[in-house]
């Protein structure tokens, strides 16, 4: 991992796409032209639904995925220009596994590092490092078939760090992954974000990316139809649902000016909150009908309700 | 990447390659002996016995030199198609795709990791034919050139229908309904000399008359086909095949999208 601090390549972004677009030999087209900037340090999340082109995407910055056209650049290396430079730079977790199951873990990650020219003492350090800090030092000698939906996700991360890449890219790290286990990869991804490595990734589940982006892009049906910073994007809500738990029993009917609010059971209440209002005025009135709230929580993810707009506005 | 870097991808390649026929020697390495020693007793000891000299020596020598060459052919190609063809279907060939590794070192290494089981293999069924035939090699120099060259023209044809191959039917396809005839009508168990001149013609056309004779010639001293041709022939494969297999990796098809 690197600090940018140190870094020749302080003030390059680590990834830049200039109108990429991908038309596949069915006639497809993937990706309509696409740009987007990713700044170094970054923790970077792809959205999109199904199909909206985010696998095209980082297919083709890996170079598993030949573009149709368009610029891609890491690091400043343009991959028309020197692709094995830039490779360098680029760690990838794909979303299928994609290594050979009658493999052990260990073999798997250092061959990788081989792969990258580095020297058998440094590529079973390095193995080891990653192993330990993933906890599968202990399943090294275990072929990959043995291993857990959770721990070959982690064995993909290990690998794709072993040649310690500036960026690091997963497509749905999480998917398969218990809560537990995504927990702890979380804080491992974060961790090394940290320690200067930019992150991008993309995922279905839209909490992740509230927990660890702060960039997010979105993208549909090959086109990017937001780009912002994860605030903004929060920012832009035109209105929240709140599910309120009552102490008190409720009346049946329950009016609050300027709110449309709505007894769900004899203890819980939910209100809809516009851009502009403060639920100041929620609790005032609750309060002066002797109402106490308990607790409270949103009705659904935020990010979630901002997808499903974003998505739809751009069909 | 530096040479050093390539060579050290190289010998990872490699040693992979190596490491996997020898976790699995039961189905790589073994069946070879077995197959060879059948026939060294079958048609070298009880139906050779019979048949009497051809090309001036037992038949149990004139067929020792086409079944080692039988063997080294088989080998190289299928360790590279089955190999290949498997970092394929389980998409392992993405840890390759994705890292800087040249694609001529890629291929090198596969293709020499299929030399050196077609290598280990022609040293088990020399070792096994010395239980049937005294074997005296008549030019080392040959036997290792056309040895080398033949394990690399075909492990660099399992390379070739590893990339076109969709699914594991079509990495038998090849070796069984061409390979193996064009083994068995390369000069293995016959000589040319046998065959009406029509057919001998025909058998001009086969690649494995040249590796088979060119062999015998480094072994008995013996070819029904003149050595600068066999060799210039196997050569002229190997580069096609070599630069084919280039173009294929290059353009990318069939292994990326």
């Amino acid at each position: 991992m690197f600090s940018n601090a140190a870094s020749p390549f302080a003030m390059i972004p680590a990834l830049t796409i200039e109108n990429l677009s991908k038309v596949y030999d069915n006639g497809f087209e993937a990706l309509k032209g696409i740009s987007l900037t990713v700044e170094q340090g970054d923790f970077f999340a792809l959205l999109g639904p199904n199909g909206a082109g985010k696998s095209t995407t980082i297919g083709i910055i890996c170079s598993l995925v030949a573009k149709s056209g368009g610029k891609v650049s890491v690091f400043d290396v343009d991959i028309d220009q020197d692709f094995p430079a830039a490779k360098r730079h680029i760690g990838i977790v794909p979303q299928e596994f994609n290594f050979n199951q009658f493999e052990k873990a260990l073999d798997i990650v250092v061959n990788q590092a081989g792969y990258y020219g580095l020297a058998p003492k440094i590529a079973r350090t390095r193995a080891e490092k990653y192993l330990r800090e993933l906890g599968l030092w202990d399943q090294r000698d275990v072929p990959a078939r043995m291993l857990s939906g959770g721990m070959k996700r982690r064995l993909m991360i290990a690998r794709s760090l072993v040649h310690e890449p500036r960026l690091l890219i997963l497509d749905e790290p999480s998917a398969g992954v218990d809560i537990e286990m995504r927990r702890s990869m979380w804080e491992f991804l974060k961790r090394i974000n940290a320690q200067g490595t930019t992150i991008i990734l993309t995922t279905h589940y839209l909490e992740e990316a509230e927990a660890l982006c702060r960039h997010i892009a979105i993208i549909n049906h090959g086109v990017i139809v937001e780009n912002t910073s994860i605030k903004m994007l929060l920012r832009q809500l035109s209105r929240e649902v709140f599910i309120l738990d009552c102490v008190e029993d409720l009346p049946e009917t329950i009016e609050i000016d300027g709110f449309i609010a709505r007894r769900v059971d004899d203890h819980t209440l939910e209100v809809e909150v516009h851009k502009g209002q403060h639920l100041n005025q929620v609790f005032a009135t609750l309060g002066a009908q002797q109402i106490h709230v308990n607790s409270m929580r949103n009705r659904a993810n935020r990010l979630e309700e901002m997808f499903v707009n974003l998505v739809e506005g751009a069909a | 990447m530096n040479l050093r870097e390539q060579y050290v991808a190289f010998q990872t390649i490699l040693r992979k390659e190596i490491k996997r026929y020898l976790r699995i020697w039961t189905q790589t390495l073994l069946p070879s002996a077995i197959t060879m020693s059948l026939y060294f007793v079958i048609f070298g000891s009880l139906i050779g016995s019979r048949i009497g000299e051809m090309g001036g020596f037992t038949y149990m020598q004139f067929v020792v030199p086409g079944l080692i060459m039988m063997a080294i052919v088989t080998n190289s190609y299928s360790n590279v198609v089955s190999s290949f063809f498997g970092s394929k279907f389980s998409h392992s060939v993405e840890e390759l795709l994705v890292s800087p590794v040249s694609n001529v070192v890629i291929l090198m290494g596969y293709v020499v990791g299929g030399v050196t089981r077609g290598l280990l293999v022609a040293i088990v069924v020399t070792l096994v034919s010395l239980f049937f035939t005294h074997l005296h090699i008549h030019s080392y120099f040959v036997v290792v050139a056309v040895v080398l060259l033949t394990s690399t023209l075909f492990a660099l044809a399992g390379f070739i229908n590893a990339v076109f191959a969709n699914s594991f039917d079509d990495i038998s396809i090849i070796p069984t309904f061409v390979l193996t005839p064009l083994i068995y009508l390369g000069g293995v168990f016959y000589s040319m000399d046998l065959l009406p001149e029509f057919w001998a013609n025909v058998s001009k056309l086969n690649p494995l008359v040249y590796v088979v004779n060119a062999f015998r010639y480094g072994v008995l001293g013996v070819s029904d086909v003149s050595l600068p041709v066999a060799f210039g022939m196997i050569i002229v494969f190997t580069a096609i095949a070599f630069a084919y297999s280039m173009h294929l990796l290059n353009s990318g098809k069939r292994l990326r999208q």
